[in-house]
């Protein structure tokens, strides 16, 4: 019996009579995670993963009805056992891991097989079916290893600083936005931080994740340190009249789509770091082989290639429709969707 | 190639002409005059002919990156430019070549040139080992002949001059012919572009052409000349040819042919040879090349003009390989002169126009062959006056007119700074059409549908059968936000697949504008369109509303237009 299948309210389990991210709103609804296109606003019943809860609750409300587990705590719902595992995506992202008379299911939601100090690290779930995200499915994503990322980060924004100019970068303002500021060297100047990017930060460090002292423009004392300082800032802020006060900045977009010079030049901005929170193509295929899976349902992003290609090495792959965000373009427009704020 | 790699992505990641002529400087100062010479030429537009055929390195990367074919296809819709794709789905390389550029061309990436394919694979994927992705990048844009940068050669041109702190248009006549064809750049090549300027002479020797004056479109409406440009009395008034910009050079009994992109083409026009003996040595003509048909005989002004063909003709000659007796009869070409550059060895261009045109009449008369013409001058009284005789432009397949100012001087390049030419061009054809199949577009635009299809009706709204017909491909003319909101809809609209291009529930019709409008056997349509873009989004119009075939035919010239069938 199929564990999970695909309905016009999102991905429904019918024998626990509950849904996975589902984008209407339903009853019962398990959350992998807080982006906007898995996270919505309105049903009655919450269940997601206790790293999580402060971000729903930032989100979503915080009265809305939330059970929170703890990763790899399970409990039982009609008969199907659940239980939710690191995702490696954003902080509180988890797989859901369902289990009903010895068949196992597990829906990934979004993630990243590379570990960062911002969350808890992927855990692989052996299954008899795992459902992939495939964002970046396609074997032109590879991701370099983060340090070199941040060294190249920490790198320009020297090299900006040593001329006084302030460095700006774009980055989406829930996950990546944390992940960067994990990794800046604060030595080089003072950290600044947009309206939409600084509660995202405060529920971070609320969680015990370490990040570096970051502040508002509007509060700082010394403006003069301006030239030295590295902004972080949503896609949104690009091009508003916030972004005048940094005077000539250099500017830069952090994401797994500046991967493609294309996309880079149409973003408009004078660098692009390749770093992403979902997992690379080698990353996919490593996931997924580890799971032991035989049926694999893909959903987000490349989805028709990463169905062929795990047929083609003799996997039972097959389309998951969802309203996870469908294409390249799509997706980006999500993304920068998600991050509303007001600037600071 | 790590440096020139560099260079690449900084001129790539920026759209500031001074970040980009600062990017320049820093590499022309950096590395070796060998590495400059071959920098320079790339980015001048020179091209090496292809050096590897593009399938071979598709099958390169498919056996080297261990994928299938439908997967390079799939990443390469995905990314939009084939180097890309090679060099992202080649693998990582964790070397970097510090070995500079004209090392990489001249002794391992010409000598690829014509090997049998077993030993290029062989030799390429050691070669390609070397280098970083972004270096890879660049290589494969390299031997495939597709490296383009958003740099003009004034850029380049600007850059040197910095590098060389002399003027600017003394380094664009240094680099004219730079990037032919047979050219192998040298660092004596380069060192001489940037060398300081000294006595006049050795930069005119042999069959060097001048950099070419272009003209700037003159967007005013005519009521606005007078006060924007003066009287016409101050200005030469001639018809905007359409046909290839030339200069004749003549030095040493010999004539040389180039084109506007400083290609030499003296070869394609065997026509023109006869010219060798009524021209002077030491003399320089710039003027348009056009088929002609001598048959014509027409005393009067006007009528005179009709024996310039259509540039499809000129373009028909161009694309041959070789030229029979049968294709020179037929399509014979002349030159329509309008400028004199050099006379009796002496450089004119800082004569005023005035006497250059003085001085090119007397030089045309005196020559007395058909494939020498004079382009000729119009008059009118006023600004309204010229602009009523510009009606004509359309019957005779020009474009409009140049004005050029009497007392300027024959300036480089897009300058303004010794005197201006202007084109007063006729507003284009246009048309109401609707979109019915899309496309991605390449590079920037890669993810988005940008490339279009447009349709009119075959025939009018009152026949309840009627059809619409593709007639034009066009992608561009629209804002990003446009852009963006027309790919949604054809998200939304899509009736099927076929790869890249989607068909769509025909929706949206937009003005089109083109330059020139012919028949043609080759489209459904039976009717080709030149230079065909959007000029706007005619969200008010109803599909049903589109222009037909039959209001297309009517733009057509006189002459050509199809017979009329509907005998009854
Ligand atoms: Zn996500
Ligand atoms: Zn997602």
């Amino acid at each position: 019996m199929d564990l999970v299948i695909a309905r016009p309210e999102g991905l429904y389990c019918p024998p626990g009579d509950f849904y996975i991210d589902p984008w209407r709103q339903v009853e019962r609804a398990v959350i992998t995670h807080g982006h906007g296109d898995h996270a919505r606003t309105g049903h009655q019943h919450y269940l997601s993963a206790a790293a999580g809860e402060g971000i729903l609750r930032k989100r979503l409300g915080a009265d809305i009805d939330l059970l929170s587990l703890e990763y790899g705590e399970s409990i039982n719902h009609h008969g199907v056992n659940l239980s939710l595992h690191p995702a490696g995506h954003v902080l509180g992202s988890a797989q859901v891991r369902l289990e009903y008379k010895g068949e196992v299911w597990v829906a990934s939601g979004d993630y990243k097989v590379e570990a960062d100090g911002t969350c808890a690290p992927f855990e692989s779930v052996r299954c008899h079916t795992f459902i992939t995200e495939s964002t970046f499915g396609l074997p032109i994503y590879q991701w370099q290893p983060q340090n070199e990322i941040f060294a190249d980060i920490n790198q320009w924004w020297q090299s900006n600083a040593d001329n006084n100019r302030a460095s700006v970068l774009f980055c989406y303002a829930f996950g990546k936005a944390q992940r960067v500021l994990s990794g800046l060297n604060p030595h080089i100047g003072p950290i600044l931080v947009h309206g939409a990017v600084e509660p995202l930060n405060q529920v971070y460090r609320e969680a015990g994740v370490n990040l570096p002292a970051t502040q508002y423009v509007s509060g700082m004392q010394d403006k003069s340190q301006i030239g030295k300082s590295l902004v972080l800032a949503p896609p949104s802020a690009q091009g508003t009249p916030w972004m005048k006060r940094f005077g000539d900045y250099s500017d830069a977009f952090a994401s797994g789509w500046m991967q493609l010079r294309g996309t880079r030049r149409r973003r408009g901005v004078d660098r692009g770091f390749i770093m992403s929170d979902h997992a690379d193509w080698p990353g996919l295929q490593k996931a997924i082989q580890a799971t032991g899976a035989e049926r694999v349902f893909v959903t987000h992003g490349q989805i028709h290639p990463m169905v062929r290609w795990l047929c083609e090495q003799g996997l039972d792959a097959q389309a998951f429709v969802t309203e996870y965000g469908e294409e390249a373009a799509e997706a980006e427009a999500n993304l920068s969707a998600e991050t509303e704020g007001s600037p600071i | 190639m790590k440096a020139f790699a560099d260079l690449y992505n900084r001129l790539d990641a920026t759209t500031s002409s001074n970040a980009k002529l600062a990017a320049l400087r820093d590499y022309f100062f950096a590395v070796s005059p060998e590495d400059a010479a071959w920098a320079v030429y790339f980015l001048a537009g020179g091209r090496p002919r292809q050096l590897v055929p593009t399938k071979l390195l598709r099958e390169l990367t498919l056996t080297v990156a261990i994928l299938p074919e439908w997967l390079f296809e799939e990443s390469y819709h995905a990314v939009g430019d084939l180097a890309e794709t090679m060099a992202l789905l080649l693998p990582e390389s964790i070397h970097t070549s510090e070995e500079g550029l004209a090392a990489w061309v001249e002794t391992k990436l010409l000598p690829l040139r014509g090997l049998a394919p077993e030993i290029l694979t062989l030799q390429l994927i050691p070669l390609l080992q070397q280098l970083d992705k972004r270096s890879k990048l660049v290589c494969i844009k390299l031997i495939t002949g597709s490296f383009r940068v958003g740099v003009s050669r004034l850029l380049v041109t600007r850059a040197l001059a910095a590098v060389a702190g002399i003027d600017a248009k003394r380094v664009a006549q240094r680099l004219v012919g730079y990037t032919d064809l047979s050219a192998r750049p040298t660092a004596a090549h380069y060192l001489k572009l940037i060398a300081p300027v000294n006595e006049e002479g050795d930069e005119r020797s042999e069959g060097q052409p001048y950099p070419f004056f272009l003209a700037h479109p003159l967007q005013l409406s005519t009521d606005q000349f007078a006060a924007a440009i003066g009287s016409p009395e101050q200005w030469q008034v001639e018809w905007k040819w359409d046909g290839i910009r030339a200069q004749l050079v003549k030095r040493d009994g010999q004539l040389w042919v180039w084109s506007r992109g400083e290609e030499l083409v003296t070869d394609h026009f065997p026509e023109l040879n006869v010219l060798t003996d009524c021209l002077a040595d030491g003399m320089v003509i710039d003027g348009e090349l056009v088929v002609w048909n001598h048959g014509a005989v027409n005393a009067t002004g006007q009528e005179e003009l009709k024996q310039v063909q259509p540039y499809a003709l000129l373009q028909q000659r161009i694309g041959r390989k070789t030229l029979n007796s049968k294709i020179l009869g037929n399509l014979p070409v002349v030159i329509l002169a309008y400028d004199l550059l050099e006379w009796q060895g002496e450089d004119w261009r800082e004569q005023p126009q005035s006497a250059r045109r003085e001085q090119l009449e007397k030089i045309v008369l005196a020559c007395k062959q058909p494939q020498l013409q004079i382009s000729p001058l119009i008059t009118g009284e006023s600004w309204q006056d010229l602009d009523r005789q510009r009606e004509a432009s359309r019957s005779l397949g020009v474009e409009g007119f140049m004005l050029k100012r009497k007392d300027a001087r024959y300036g480089v390049g897009r300058t303004k700074d010794v005197g201006v030419w202007w084109k007063w061009k006729i507003d284009p054809y246009t048309a109401d059409a609707v979109l019915i199949y899309a496309q991605t577009g390449h590079g920037r635009r890669a993810s988005l549908y940008t490339d279009y299809t447009f349709a009119v009706w075959d025939s009018p709204e009152d026949n309840p059968n009627r059809k619409l017909v593709p007639f034009a491909k066009a992608y561009s003319g629209l804002t990003d936000a446009e852009m963006r909101e027309v790919d949604a809809i054809i998200r939304k609209t899509t009736v099927e697949k076929f790869g890249p291009v989607r068909s769509v529930t025909p929706t949206m019709v937009f003005e089109l504008g083109f330059e020139g409008i012919a028949l043609s056997s080759r489209h459904k349509s039976g009717i080709a369109v030149r230079f065909p873009r959007m000029l706007r989004w005619r969200q008010d119009k109803p599909v049903a509303e589109a222009d037909t075939l039959q209001t297309l035919q009517a733009l057509l010239p006189q002459a050509s237009r199809p017979a009329n069938k509907d005998v009854a």
